[in-house]
């Protein structure tokens, strides 16, 4: 057992930390203010190597795992939440190219996606398959030489900035899961527009889009994986995706126990620093009790995804507790502060209203239960591997 | 073009603790890094490189943890780093310091361009550059603001209090560089797993072939007496009365300081 980090993974821990501090951080209140894509910082991440970190060397990315990818997720999250959260959804497009693509499509889409060159996005929500990922609607069907997209993808993080998307669409919808198929669309492919960006409670720098696929024609050789395999591409996206809101809801947690430990000294009543008062001590002592925790649960849940051992479960967990406890120490960084925590001048209360998205994207905190338990996972997994079985 | 770009490691604090005793800084548990200067210096030599390609080559004189900065430097995107390193060197002036650089740059041998920030952020000397040009017998140009080369010859724009001056020169040459010059840029990732991986060659007095009486303590006349942060007093005054009255007493102290 050791919890040290290597001195290579210092060196760049220390280099990320750098940039976060210099770059992102003064720049997150403006980023959010503005509500548009910040490309200025995701042009920086990729000049930096950090939108393909997990990519072999091979293919321009940096070879490492996903335990760096992790840490340095958590980093940026921390210094300007959009950010973190572009990085995030980037990954998922990475991913499933980096493990299903064949080497024309690794040369073709990995290679700018890991140098950061051009952005991912990952498509797989719709109006009746949120959770219930299977439920996949999205119709695709082979004319010649040519799969015909129909079907409304929402709330797609990075839709209409990312130029590659994964989607996940269905060539026998009658047959549901099993049916599942994904591809590799090319923003401007004809027939693929852009609907609606959702509107939220928070993030309006960040897009979710409506991917509309009205008759969209994409090449055959863009079919990522085998027919029918779409399911099993999802579950693996998603397998990480958990571990990629642990590690946005760790660092956005993070950032809002560190505004109330940088506000609480210097705030005085009653003749004395607020942090004088054993209530307050007793609430920042639990703010960073429980995001030790969740930072550890998320790390653990990289680390075994690395050493190849199973860690759905472990991502599970570590998105569910990591995402509430992002809610409760935003909601007490916010309580610190006082009538000052309520009020724009600080990003408290845009944290707290950031710290809800956790708590929902990604299955929400009440769907992954079922996956935590030993018992639910059993059962989530028999349902899900035997559908898988049946795939291949 | 082929570039050496001289840096130094310095205390990460504007006011670091100095021993009273000995009048030298206390290290101790001070961060280091890079001289900010000097990060321009790297700044501009890898924007020339770049442009006209070449390569950089990073020197500093140091005890043994100065390779850090080396590394850091490596990590930003230059090709070669040399730490010049021996006890014999211990206790150098500037004019030492600019000796033992040049003995290693003759060994590097050849160049086209040398680059120095304008001064160090500890000792803010700004002697080392122009010394260093001297031992070389190469023209120097200091406090750079923009910088072109064409054809062998340089073109630099000074930043001077109240004006700019441009200069051109032939190369080799050696220039300072001001802050403003450029943004130096954050280290990639790969660029610090390559770094990590560098050979960074340790070159002694001897390597070099300095002569003894020319280094450390013995080559140099500097003597610390004292060092201290002065005690920064802005007293103004506030001239109260009628207004024709102040503007009187007004006029009559610019007069008397020859302002007017």
């Amino acid at each position: 057992m050791n919890f040290e980090f290597t001195d290579e993974q210092k060196d760049i821990f220390a280099a990320v930390k750098e940039f976060c501090d210099e770059e992102l951080k003064p720049q997150a209140q403006e980023v959010d203010r503005r509500g548009e894509f910040p490309w200025d910082n995701v042009r920086m991440l990729g000049e930096l190597d950090l939108m393909g970190i997990p990519v072999p060397e091979e293919y321009d990315g940096l070879g490492l795992g996903f335990l760096e990818w992790t840490v340095i997720g958590e980093m940026l999250s921390a210094a300007c939440t959009t950010t973190g959260a572009v990085y995030g959804a980037h990954v998922l497009c990475v991913y499933p190219i980096m493990l299903f693509g064949t080497d024309e499509q690794k040369d073709k889409y990995l290679r700018p996606l890991a140098r950061g060159e051009k952005i991912g996005a990952f498509g797989l929500t719709e109006p009746m398959a949120g959770s219930d990922a299977g439920n996949v609607q999205t119709r695709a069907e082979l004319v010649g030489d040519e799969y015909i997209l129909n079907g409304t993808k929402l709330f797609i993080s990075n839709g209409g900035e990312a130029e590659i998307y994964v989607i996940i669409a269905n060539v026998q919808p009658e047959r549901g899961t099993r049916g599942m198929t994904a591809f590799i669309v090319e923003k401007g492919t004809e027939g693929f527009e852009f609907g609606k960006d959702e509107e939220k409670m928070a993030f309006p720098s960040l897009p979710n889009r409506e991917l509309v696929f009205q008759d969209a024609r994409v090449p055959k050789e863009n079919l990522l994986g085998r027919e029918r395999r779409g399911f099993r591409v999802a579950m693996e996206t998603l397998g990480l995706g958990r571990i990629g809101m642990a590690v946005g809801a760790v660092g956005l947690a993070q950032a809002a126990y560190d505004a109330a430990i940088e506000y609480a000294p210097t705030r005085t009543q009653f003749g004395q620093p607020i942090t004088q008062f054993q209530a307050v001590q007793f609430m920042l002592a639990d703010m960073a009790t429980e995001i030790e925790a969740a930072r550890w649960l998320t790390y653990n849940a990289a680390w075994r995804k690395d050493q190849g051992l199973d860690f759905e479960k472990e991502a599970a967990m570590a998105k569910v507790y990591a995402s509430e406890t992002c809610n409760r120490v935003a909601s007490k960084a916010v309580q610190i502060h006082g009538g000052y925590g309520y009020t724009k001048d600080y990003p408290v209360e845009r944290y707290m209203r950031e710290a809800k998205l956790f708590d929902i994207v990604e299955g929400t905190s009440r769907q992954p239960p079922a996956q935590r338990s030993p018992e639910g996972l059993k059962c989530y997994k028999s349902k899900y591997e035997s559908r898988a079985r049946k795939d291949t | 073009m082929n570039i050496i770009v001289c840096i130094k490691q310095v205390p990460d604090t504007t006011e670091v603790a100095i021993d009273p005793e000995t009048g030298t800084l206390i290290r101790e548990g001070v961060p280091s890094i890079i001289n900010p200067f000097d990060e321009n210096a790297i700044e501009e030599a890898l924007q020339l490189v770049e442009k006209h390609g070449g390569k950089v080559t990073i020197i500093t004189m140091g005890p043994p943890q100065a390779e850090e900065a080396l590394r850091q430097a490596l990590a930003m995107g230059a090709d070669e780093a040399i730490l010049i390193c021996d006890k014999a060197f211990a206790g150098s002036d500037t004019l030492a310091t600019s000796y033992a650089l040049s003995r290693a740059i003759r060994k590097i041998g050849d160049f086209d361009l040398i680059i120095c920030g304008k001064q160090a952020f500890d000792g803010d000397t700004a002697q080392v550059g122009p010394g260093l040009a001297e031992q070389l017998s190469i023209p120097q140009i200091t406090y750079a603001i923009e910088v072109e080369v064409e054809n062998k010859k340089l073109r630099v724009r000074r930043l001077l209090e109240n004006a700019f001056e441009v200069v051109e020169t032939r190369l080799p040459a050696l220039i300072t560089v001001v802050k403003q010059i450029n943004e130096p840029r954050h280290a990639s990732l790969r660029g610090v797993m390559k770094a990590r991986k560098a050979d960074i060659p340790v070159w002694t007095a001897e390597d070099v072939e300095a002569d003894p009486l020319r280094c450390g303590l013995n080559g140099s006349p500097t003597n610390v007496v004292k060092v201290f942060s002065p005690q920064h007093e802005y007293k103004g005054e506030i001239l109260e009365g009628e207004i024709q009255q102040v503007t009187q007493t007004l006029i009559q102290r610019l007069q008397e300081a020859k302002l007017l």
